[in-house]
């Protein structure tokens, strides 16, 4: 009974951290050191926009990541053609924003259908046991950086370094001008609630199952006559679709398809804000965009504020730029709190009980197939969830 | 004609760097399965202590010196980072993925985003004339650099004890382990290895392209890893073939078709190369299933 009422309000979580998202642009709370002004004003609301946004990337990409245990170095690509395909639509075949949108996600998921096969047949061809993760992580990173390579060299079409300024004609007008960033949050949110909503759903149904099987043993799965091809490749292309989506997303927010979407540090930024999170939880990713991309502002002013400038080199340079910081973090992350925060409230409470040692050791080898949320005596806490 | 050869040597300059590069990774990852995401960081910390250097001591001690950074950068990383995740091979991974990150950025903080020009020495600015093509002496450099590599790689893994170590790591760790032997110090040794090539391949990359930059590093990287995946994990000729594949094929398709265009022939190869190797092994299963 008790636990029946846990559940309860562990079920009740995402409904209020909904209500406490949806009234953040009506309060006038301002939160120092976070945010310049108030939480209401058009700065405030631009970088919560952006939070949201990347914390709907980061759900997105460790579906590929924490549900299927597939290291993809090339999720920036989707999220690019999902940027540059609605821009160009609209700049060069006039289209209105909507149709625009549909179009990019449509390219987004074709290409990820096609990339994503080809990735995947690479796995396990290169040899041993788990060379297939590996393999994967450099095929991907390569179509990727081809990507990336078009976007540098034809910059009549994509603007080059410049990127493209977002066409605002094409776009209803209220998501245009300052005034208007309130829109751009909801927007941002609802993506996120999208994404959130698929994944978890998904990860809570037979296919969720599935994913579990093949990332805790692909040979395994294959066994039981699961293909394991078939749902890697439908995970490899939802994520692929839902990545352009947010390019599109990327594309409002931020007023234009900027090149920095087609980079591997995109794809390596996504990745930090998983495994610091927590990688194949619910929270962990959201946690972890939200954290980093904060993180990332917060950083960037310390960097070039006075206090700063008036430091020693030795540290002046590290704190002048934010990649170190997050690099050394991450390092950090990895080492002293493997499964990111997420894991956190777990592992204080077993040190409570005293029974530090015993499980760690258990933990650690989950940790290495991916496996970081739940206990191993206690049914998967999503699982549970969702049958109830 | 002399384009045909300029051509060929310069694309053959070109593949003796992504050798360089993926010999490198390739040794780390078969024997320690860790695919090294700091390499490029390597390679760019190679390119700037030559860089550094060049003009103060004579050039052959600037890439002795940058061969040196790699190597100790490498096996610093190996013993203080790698190690102890000896159980948690993802991890391993990982921390190359923040040092890959941290690295170039804080090279981008001492030297600034701008790349710098690299002045070779007078010996190697020049061109040689040969069969009416004036080829760049330094595309030779680079070619006999990656051929001595090769012929150096191929005598430490077959001839020497320490090699044999690394062969067997290789094929089986736990049985190498097993026979009582310390695989630990042949991990460090090759990951100094690897680090001295990706220091080695900096400094000559930098003479090739006559400037090095933060992010050189990290976007050569990308196609060591096409020349891995092409050539096979852990097969040093193979990687050597592959890498003399992409860098021919880049350069002719630069040039008769269109430039840029390049880059895209080299992963388009990847991707017929994967889907004729997972076809093979389909008719294999299709042929033992029949039989």
């Amino acid at each position: 009974m008790k636990r029946d009422g846990k559940l309860k309000i562990k079920n009740l979580i995402p409904a209020a951290v909904l209500a406490v998202l949806l009234t953040l642009p009506y309060s006038t709370l301002s939160i120092p050191g976070v945010f310049d002004g108030a939480v209401n004003t058009p700065g405030s609301l631009q970088l919560l926009a952006l939070c949201l946004l990347f914390a709907g990337l980061a759900v997105g990409y460790d579906l590929l990541f924490g549900r299927l245990g597939l290291m993809s170095f090339g999720h920036a690509l989707y999220v690019a053609i999902g940027a540059y395909s609605a821009e160009l639509a609209m700049k060069d075949m006039h289209l209105p924003l909507a149709t625009a949108a549909v179009l990019a996600i449509v390219i987004g998921a074709a290409v990820s259908t096609l990339l994503g096969a080809v990735s995947l047949k690479g796995v396990g061809k290169l040899g041993g046991e788990n060379l297939g993760t590996v393999g994967f992580a450099m095929v991907t990173l390569a179509f990727a950086q081809a990507g990336s390579i078009l976007v540098g060299r034809d910059p009549k079409t994509t603007g080059g370094e410049e990127g493209l300024p977002l066409s605002t004609e094409k776009v209803p007008a209220a998501f245009v001008g300052v005034v208007n960033t309130v829109n751009l949050y909801w927007l941002a949110l609802a993506y996120l609630v999208l994404v959130c909503g698929v994944v978890w759903w998904l990860t809570g149904s037979r296919v969720g199952r599935v994913w579990q099987a093949i990332r805790d043993n692909e040979r395994r799965a294959e066994v039981l006559g699961l293909n394991p091809f078939r749902y890697q490749l439908g995970a490899f292309v939802l994520a692929g679709t839902l990545g352009a989506a947010g390019g599109v997303v990327h594309l409002l927010v931020t007023a234009g398809a900027t090149p920095e979407t087609t980079t591997t540090d995109f794809t390596l930024a996504l990745l930090v804000m998983v495994v610091l999170g927590g990688s194949g939880t619910r929270w962990g990713p959201v946690l972890g965009g939200v954290l980093y991309t904060l993180l990332d502002h917060r950083l960037g002013a310390v960097a070039t504020s006075d206090s700063v400038a008036g430091l020693p080199a030795v540290l002046r340079i590290p704190l002048s730029q934010p990649l170190v910081l997050l690099g050394v973090l991450f390092v950090l992350v990895v080492y002293a709190v493997p499964g990111g925060l997420a894991a956190l409230p777990n592992r204080v409470r077993r040190l409570r009980r005293g029974g530090g040692a015993g499980p760690r050791r258990q933990r650690s080898e989950q940790h290495r197939l991916g496996v970081v949320e739940g206990e191993p005596d206690r049914p998967h806490p999503d699982r549970v969830a969702s049958e109830l | 004609m002399s384009t045909l050869v300029l051509l060929t040597l310069t694309g053959l300059g070109l593949g003796a760097l992504y050798f360089l590069i993926a010999s490198g990774l390739s040794l780390i990852f078969g024997l320690m399965d860790v695919l090294n995401f700091a390499h490029g960081a390597l390679v760019t910390a190679g390119a700037y202590a030559a860089w550094r250097l060049t003009g103060h001591l004579p050039f052959a001690l600037a890439v002795a010196a940058a061969v040196a950074t790699g190597a100790v950068l490498a096996a610093l990383i190996e013993t203080v980072l790698i190690r102890p995740l000896y159980s948690r091979p993802k991890d391993q991974i990982l921390v190359t993925v923040g040092l890959g990150l941290a690295l170039p950025a804080l090279v981008q903080g001492i030297w600034g985003a701008d790349a710098r020009q690299l002045q070779p020495p007078r010996q190697l600015a020049g061109t040689v004339s040969l069969l009416g093509a004036k080829v760049p002496t330094d595309r030779f450099v680079l070619i006999a650099a990656a051929l001595a590599v090769l012929a150096a790689l191929k005598l430490f893994l077959g001839r020497t004890r320490y090699g044999l170590v690394v062969r067997a790591g290789v094929e089986d760790r736990a049985m190498v382990t097993a026979l009582g032997i310390d695989v630990r110090r042949a991990f460090t040794l090759v990951f100094a290895i690897g680090g001295a090539l990706a220091g080695l391949a900096g400094a000559l990359g930098g003479v090739y392209f006559g400037s090095v930059s933060p992010d050189q590093g990290t976007s050569l990287l990308v196609f060591g890893f096409v020349v891995v995946v092409i050539g096979g994990m852990g097969r040093t000729d193979g990687v050597a073939l592959a890498a003399a594949a992409v860098g021919l094929i880049q350069q002719f398709t630069n040039y008769y078709a269109a430039s840029g265009l390049g880059d895209f022939a080299a992963v388009a190869i990847l991707a017929v190369v994967l889907l004729a190797r997972g076809n093979r092994d389909g008719i294999q299963r299709l042929i033992r299933r029949t039989a």
